[in-house]
């Protein structure tokens, strides 16, 4: 069929069967624009900011699991939705953006809005296209859907000139791609999964590792069977939690700088880490010598440039988690002796009683604990939790029960401020029928605060939890720790009227100063069906502990909390 | 862990932005580069690109680890066993002695190129510690200009 390069990509966009396009017009993309006009096939959300359009995209992808799209024009547009692209691509999220660019003419003439777009976006991309030809517009398409969404997952990035977009020509849109240097392994290699499997049996100490990559592949419920089956213990990361059930007796908890007590004791004298999909980031691992010291590593991983990257690994095994630990179960099965690790438990269960999570409560201020702990309750298992970043980010991370994968989405790798707002209405487009709540900071909601226009306008009711202490909290608990109180450019007295903010976008807002009133806000906003602000007043200065400091052992971790004036 | 030289070859798609993504990552990265030579592989869509580096054994490893990762790479090849060859140009003033100049030159597998009115240029073509003998012993002849072209390696 003969139609332009704007069509073939509404065209290419409807048949990989997205629903919602986030993003925001302007001169090199307006064909794209005329012909988004002209179609019912799916929805363009006009965000109020190109990096909001990304993280939405984001959000929606990772609430649905599939690929987000986003489209900006060229220059402006895109150098705005390059803090998206790269947060997607640390996390490892499928997405395509679309950008244009300006006509072929021009490219190379500083023309106006003019900018290297494949250049400044070929270290955040997982690929990139910057198309030429009409006629290589609908092979680039589909191979830009395929490669975000396989293999390990990420961003793909599509410069599209003005002139192609505008441009006439058949259109076929392949049902397959031909990528020859192109092909993730998911398998697994057998060898290597028996070997692993005998030193599962073999050990006395082991213990799952779960990373993001558990939650990418949909590896939840076998993870699950795998760790019930052999009742292991585990621990999961920042970007893992609700892989195994916040009820799940054989999860210790998070890891990393804010990990709790018996998983980073798990992890210091562990003689067998079983990791899914996890890569050993700085934030989990503390010092690197001291890590695991007394382990032998398993490392399964889609990446093979993930494996062996930081630590040695003893049985490397590249694939797709779920695969992989499909392999494994049966291997396991007929010779599992769960009892073979009962004293291993224990030591873990006893390190659990010496220090639980814990904080103290009060009854003047609320706690930023509490208020995660309660909207657990509240809402627990009905919601998605998205967040910003910075303490309030660490403390839900900690608090709230996550049941399943997909509910908790934040920008775990590149820790981008600023995110969970418009990631909340990616999610709430993905998934409607659940509550989205973006448990974010009083610094990070202002990131992105232009979007309660969005969310109003397209009536998105996500509620935005301020857990509010006047502050960059988590710089200021670093200066509080490490920089003698010297509280630089940290403090944030000087505040907006939050209700009035919300409510002048179209929203709604509370202040919440007290239990009573958190659960009374909650409660109206959900009814609402709004877009809400709940403004949480919060003890200032409340720190995010355990604490490992950076660079430190696992094992030495800040416990106690002491009330700080 | 010490730091070793190796030579690695990457077989990658002939198209745009290709040499961009390599030199890139190498970049980016922080990861060393030596030399880089690239050309096309006769007859097919292909290009090689040759790249001299250094690092530990574990950043050797994620080189080419990054290097496979890269969409259009076909194949990265870590050479052990090769034969390395490196080609240079070095051009002298005419006043020199031109047959002390061509003995030197074919002691490292090469000659005299050109012969002008004011210089005449000498090319060697041999492995590159040899070219770099190649260029001290050649220092007496009071060389303007050297060129060199870098390494391109073949597995035995
Ligand atoms: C875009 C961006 N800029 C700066 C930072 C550094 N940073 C990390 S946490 C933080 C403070 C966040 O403050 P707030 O949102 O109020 O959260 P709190 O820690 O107080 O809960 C800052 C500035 C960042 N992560 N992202
Ligand atoms: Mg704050």
């Amino acid at each position: 069929m003969k139609m332009s390069g704007a069509q073939m990509i509404c065209e290419a966009i409807i048949a990989e069967g997205i629903k919602t396009v986030f993003g925001y017009p302007g001169g090199a993309i307006m064909n794209v624009y005329d012909e988004i006009y002209k179609q019912n096939k799916f929805e363009h959300i006009l965000t109020r900011h190109e990096q909001a359009a990304v993280h939405a995209a984001d959000g929606y992808a990772r609430a649905s699991g599939e690929v987000g799209v986003a489209m900006v024009t060229s220059g402006p547009g895109f150098t705005n939705a390059v803090t998206g692209i790269a947060t997607a691509y640390t996390d490892s999220i499928p997405l395509v953006v679309i950008s244009g660019q300006v006509p072929l003419s021009l490219i190379g003439t500083d023309g106006f809005q003019e900018i290297d777009a494949v250049g400044i976006s070929r270290s955040c991309t997982k690929h990139n296209y910057l198309v030429r030809t009409l006629e290589e517009l609908p092979r680039v398409l589909k191979e830009a859907f395929y490669i975000a969404r396989s293999g390990r997952p990420g961003p793909v990035l599509v410069d599209v000139p003005k002139d192609i977009t505008g441009e006439i020509g058949e259109f076929f849109y392949p049902s397959e791609v031909n990528l020859p240097s192109y092909k993730p392994n998911y398998k697994g290699n057998n060898r290597q999964i028996h070997k692993a499997a005998k030193a599962i049996l073999e050990a006395k100490k082991p213990l799952l590792y779960i990373g993001g990559g558990a939650v990418l592949s949909g590896a939840a419920e076998i993870v699950r069977e795998l760790a019930w089956m052999t009742q292991i213990p585990a621990v999961e990361t920042l970007m893992s939690r609700g892989v195994m059930g916040a009820k799940n007796p054989l999860l210790l908890g998070m890891l990393g700088m804010h990990g709790n007590y018996a998983s980073n004791m798990a992890m210091s004298e562990t003689d067998l880490v079983i990791s899914l999909g996890a890569r050993f980031d700085d934030r989990v691992t503390g010092k690197l010598s001291e890590f695991a010291k007394y382990a032998d590593v398993i490392h399964v991983d889609i990446d093979p440039a993930n494996i062996a990257k930081l630590v040695d690994v003893d049985y490397p095994i590249v694939g797709d988690i779920k695969t992989v630990v499909e392999k494994l179960i049966p291997l396991l099965k007929e010779e599992i002796r769960t009892e073979r690790y009962q004293v291993w438990r224990d030591i873990l269960g006893r390190y659990d009683e010496l220090h639980p999570l814990l904080y103290n409560d009060s009854d003047e201020v609320i706690k930023p604990q509490w208020a995660i702990e309660r909207l657990g309750e509240l809402v627990g298992e009905q919601a998605i939790i998205t967040s910003d970043v910075g303490q309030h980010q660490m403390w839900a991370a900690q608090f709230y029960p996550f049941d399943r994968p997909n509910q908790w989405i934040n920008s775990g790798g590149l820790g981008t401020m600023g995110f969970g707002f418009p990631a909340a209405i990616g999610a709430k487009k993905a998934v409607p029928e659940k509550t989205v709540i973006n448990i974010t900071g009083d610094g990070s909601i202002l990131m992105n605060v232009q979007e309660l226009v969005t969310a109003a306008e397209h009536r998105i009711p996500v509620i935005n939890v301020i857990l509010n202490n006047h502050f960059l909290g988590m710089v200021r608990q670093w200066q509080t720790f490490f920089y003698d109180k010297r509280y630089s450019e940290t403090d944030l007295s000087y505040q907006p009227n939050w209700k009035m903010l919300a409510e002048a976008c179209g929203g709604i807002g509370y202040d919440v100063t007290t239990k009573e009133e958190f659960d009374a806000a909650i409660k109206d906003a959900i009814a609402q069906d709004k877009v809400a602000f709940v403004n949480v007043a919060i003890a200032r200065l409340e720190n995010v502990l355990p604490m490992v400091p950076s660079g430190g052992a696992l094992y030495n971790m800040l416990l106690e909390h002491k009330e700080e004036k | 862990m010490e730091a070793v030289r190796r030579v690695i070859s990457v077989v990658v798609l002939n198209e745009a932005q290709v040499l961009a993504r390599v030199s890139g990552l190498f970049a980016a990265r922080g990861y060393n580069i030596e030399s880089l030579t690239v050309a096309p592989i006769p007859e097919t869509d292909m290009s090689r690109i040759t790249i001299v580096t250094k690092g530990n054994k574990r950043v050797i490893e994620q080189i080419t680890k990054q290097l496979h990762k890269l969409i259009p790479t076909f194949k990265v090849i870590e050479h052990e066993e090769m034969v390395e060859k490196e080609l240079a140009l070095i051009k002298f003033p005419i006043e020199e002695s031109l047959s002390d100049i061509q003995v030197l030159c074919q002691a490292y597998n090469g000659g005299i190129a050109n012969v002008g009115e004011k210089m005449v240029i000498g090319m060697v073509t041999d492995e590159p510690a040899r070219v770099k003998h190649f260029i001290e012993a050649a220092k007496r002849y009071s060389p303007i200009e050297i060129v060199r072209g870098g390494v391109v390696a073949i597995e035995r």
